[in-house]
């Protein structure tokens, strides 16, 4: 009952957001107030009901409804309440759910925070939010019903795949779609801006928060999903240039690029058309990743299951939803005027050279991606294209956009002065040099690129405490000047010297870990050690245990160095007979500093075990610079500038105390 | 011409539509087997020594699988948890579906898999020992366990990856097998 409640929820969903995605429209080309006001209504109701579908599939999950094919085919009794709950996004159907449900979210704050937004463009961002809708709901139930049922109902479910019952991974796809629907609102005001035929700061002041939400939120599930890889897989490596994780990272690259651009529209009222292009293409992206990930078209190890006939549908909702809105660029972008000049060395030039530099990087890792199934369609073969070709190509792109991080924000806007600029970024060279000097004479030259890497690093960290000095005068001025000024710098600079800390802090642990990395692959037999990086790994063999619904086998290791004892590590093997697959779970310790970490393998028949154990210097540094990186973004968004008007909501907000009757709206 | 600038964006995503379009249609996947529909690899294995007790003890080679019986043929060791896994089923197929099947014992010592075999039964007919893994290249096994169906004419058929299940023998080998005239 309370399924079939959900099913209606959700084709309710359908109709109003067929009815929000035309009436507002035609509401703001005729200036038609009341049809514009729908757009809102529309949206918080649009809410509701998909939130109530959503809940209908949860409680399904909950009580494990097996007559419900979705909690059949992807959930079992035997499993813990958390994947029971997390099972619901784990498949596609609902994970599609789950998509449609944070569009909806964004869509109400819209509808609920954009009051000051003008009303022509509320109504047009709203209904072009609501096409999307559209079209999700519409495939979700035409090809992708998570409601259908299943008679006569089996005995127990099926299970879920073992690699997906893990927090990390858990929690992974909710921060993913946070990010890629997030863009759907950028990309929303982006469209609305082509049909007004009109980009103004103004409009980069209201899009630059939702810009920083989406992007808080992917770079903290890409974080998240990393990290599941690194624990779960068991190859001790972070990232693969998986296509599918360069699927989430592509849309990153275009994100932190808009983010750029649209600082200048904000401040310089230029570089208009780029910006609304980045804003079509990051959300292009995000939907072509949701392409690729469900329609069987790359081969991965995150895929849902394959299907064609779903590949069709989606391809056709992204040939109408990027095909139309680059038609709509085509024609519209050349009347969008251009603003501000300005010369090459200036903060726009700086931030100009951080989008070619993020744009080329995106071009050359959707080349990568996408090359071996161009080459496959057109008969020519299959090939891989792997780490090798993303290392070389993608890391000296992004050299220059690393430096410029440490330069721009010295340089004024419009006109700046580079050799002032430099000549206050002193500091900052010597700290490279020195790195460069220490590096060399410590490795005895051997990894010059790791030491020139690490000297870019600490170029940077300068580069961002050196902006932080001279902005509160440090030094310079009495220190309570100093205090004084600090509290007084707007919280969206903090948030830029966090965030580009945080860039600077994974670059440094990214460049340790693949550099400095120890590895040890043998078999070993209980009793023996051996030593990885100073640390002594004792063996104590392997033992058979149960957990709640899978069997393993688990590795233990003794880990001392010079004779203290530092840690135990419990290695597993997981195989879980539902689903008949086989998992490992490392085993880690870390130090902060560097990451103990221990596989077993197979055994080898006469009482050795295949065993791999790693030193990872740095490795956690990874996560913690992402981490970084999202509380910029999040501090960020607590500057007052980007409360999109505050000043303003609040006054309105007193005159709807003062007449009550007005407070209905 | 500036204004054609601007319609780079959606010529481009067009070519893309249409290799995403050609790309549905394939199975990125299928890792192409070479050998399905050819002959049986040239190979000759020794027995597995020691194995006696009234079964088989010839070894296996490539005639061995041109007489005229379909055959499956299962790589296995006993230091694979997999196979211990795929294992009822084997023996279900052997000694209840009177299927016939022989093994390639891999990259093993022959007394730790006789000692899997006596606790575990010994479903197979002829077993060849392959301890270096050399037959094992031939046929282009890249792990364990893996098993593949023969025709009767020697020609393989089908190559499963992986411990075979339950379903595997209900869904892909029987209906196989019964195409194959068995």
């Amino acid at each position: 009952m309370i399924t079939e409640i959900g099913h209606l929820a959700l084709i309710l969903a359908l109709v109003v957001a067929i009815l929000q995605s035309s009436l507002p429209l035609y509401g703001a080309a005729q200036n038609r107030a009341a049809l514009m006001q729908f757009a809102r209504h529309a949206a918080i109701g649009q809410l509701g009901l998909v939130l109530l579908a959503f809940l209908a599939t949860t409680y399904a999950f909950v009580v494990s409804d097996f007559s419900v094919m979705l909690v059949a085919n992807n959930s079992h009794s035997a499993k813990p309440m958390l994947y029971k709950i997390t099972g619901v996004w784990a498949n596609h159907e609902g994970s599609l759910l789950l998509w449609i449900l944070i569009l909806a979210v964004f869509g109400a704050m819209v509808a609920g925070f954009g009051r000051n937004l003008p009303p022509t463009l509320r109504a047009r961002v709203l209904a072009v939010q609501a096409m999307i809708a559209v079209g999700f709901i519409a495939f979700t139930l035409f090809s992708s019903n998570p409601f259908t049922r299943l008679w006569p109902p089996p005995i127990d479910g099926k299970g879920l795949n073992p690699l997906l019952q893990d927090p990390g991974l858990a929690f992974h796809p909710p921060f993913l779609y946070f990010g890629y629907v997030g863009f759907s609102i950028t990309f929303s005001f982006a469209i609305a801006a082509l049909i007004e035929g009109r980009v103004d700061p103004a409009w980069a002041r209201w899009v630059r928060p939702w810009t920083l939400w989406a992007w808080c939120g992917l770079t903290f599930g890409i974080a998240l999903g990393s990290w599941w890889a690194y624990y779960e897989l068991g190859w001790g490596g972070f990232w693969f240039w998986d296509p599918v994780e360069n699927a989430s990272f592509m849309p990153w690259l275009a994100g932190t690029a808009l983010l750029h651009s649209a600082i200048v529209v904000e401040k310089r009222d230029a570089l208009k058309s780029w910006t609304i292009l980045l804003a079509i293409v990051a959300f292009s992206l995000s939907l072509i990743g949701t392409f690729l990930v469900r329609s069987g078209v790359l081969t991965s190890v995150h895929a849902f299951a394959t299907d064609p006939a779903r590949g069709v549908f989606i391809l056709v909702l992204l040939v109408i939803a990027i095909g139309g809105s680059f038609a709509l660029y085509a024609v519209r972008a050349p009347t969008l005027k251009g603003g501000g000049l300005f010369q090459p060395i200036s903060r726009e030039g700086a931030l100009v050279l951080n989008n070619l530099g993020l744009t080329v990087a995106l071009a050359t890792v959707f080349l990568g991606t996408m090359y071996p199934l161009f080459l496959d369609a057109m008969g020519s073969g299959k090939v891989s294209v792997g780490p090798p070709f993303f290392n070389s190509s993608f890391v000296p792109i992004m050299v220059p956009v690393l430096v410029a991080m440490a330069i721009g924000p010295q340089l004024a806007w419009k006109r700046g002065d580079l050799a002032g600029a430099l000549g206050r970024l002193w500091a900052a060279f010597g700290a490279a040099a020195g790195i460069a000097m220490g590096g060399m004479l410590l490795t005895g030259g051997g990894d010059i690129l790791a030491v020139l890497g690490l000297a870019v690093v600490g170029f940077v960290l300068m580069g961002v405490a050196i902006e932080w000095a001279e902005r509160v005068r440090l030094f310079q001025a009495p220190l309570a000047e100093s205090w004084r000024r600090a509290r007084a710098i707007p919280r969206a600079a903090y948030g830029m010297s966090i965030a580009h800390s945080g860039i600077a802090l994974v670059m440094l642990a990214i460049i340790a870990t693949t550099v400095w990395r120890t590895e040890v692959i043998q078999v070993m037999r209980a009793g023996e050690q051996v030593n990885v990086a100073g640390y002594e790994f004792a063996f104590e063999g392997v033992r058979d245990l149960n957990g709640p619904n899978y069997q393993a086998q688990r590795g233990t290791f003794q880990v001392a160095r010079n004779g203290r004892f530092v840690a135990t590590l419990e290695a597993e093997k997981r195989f879980f007979p539902v689903e008949n697959q086989a998992t490992t779970e490392a085993a880690i310790h870390t130090t902060w500093f560097a990451d103990l970490y221990a596989v077993v393998g197979d055994p080898d028949g006469s009482g050795g075990w295949t065993v791999r154990l790693y030193h990872n210097p740095m490795v956690p540094w990874i996560w913690i610079g992402a981490v970084v990186m999202v509380m910029g973004g999040l501090v960020s968004l607590t500057d007052r500038r980007h409360r999109v008007g505050a000043p303003a909501t609040r006054r309105r907000r007193a005159i709807d105390h003062g007449m009550p009757q007005a407070a209905g709206d | 011409m500036r204004r054609l600038l601007y319609f780079l964006p959606l010529v481009l995503f067009a070519g893309i539509a249409v290799y995403f379009y050609l790309g549905l249609h394939r199975d990125p996947r299928a890792v192409p087997s070479a050998l399905i529909d050819k002959p049986v690899p040239d190979f000759a294995l020794a027995p597995l020594a020691g194995r006696a007790n009234g079964r088989e003890t010839a070894g296996l080679a490539t005639a061995d699988l041109r007489r005229g019986e379909v055959t499956l043929v299962n790589v296995f060791a006993s230091w694979c948890a997999p196979c211990r896994i795929e294992h009822p089923q084997i023996k279900h197929l052997a000694e209840v579906l009177k299927v016939r099947v022989d093994a390639i014992n891999y990259k093993d010592k022959p007394e730790a898999a006789l000692d899997w075999l006596v606790r575990l039964g010994d479903p197979y007919g002829r077993i060849g020992a392959d301890p270096d893994g050399r037959a094992a290249i031939e046929w282009g096994v890249y792990g364990v366990p893996e098993t593949y169906v023969v025709d009767r004419q020697g020609v393989i058929r089908y190559r499963h990856v992986g411990p075979v299940m339950p379903h595997d023998v209900e869904q892909v080998i029987l209906p196989l097998l019964r195409r194959l005239g068995r």
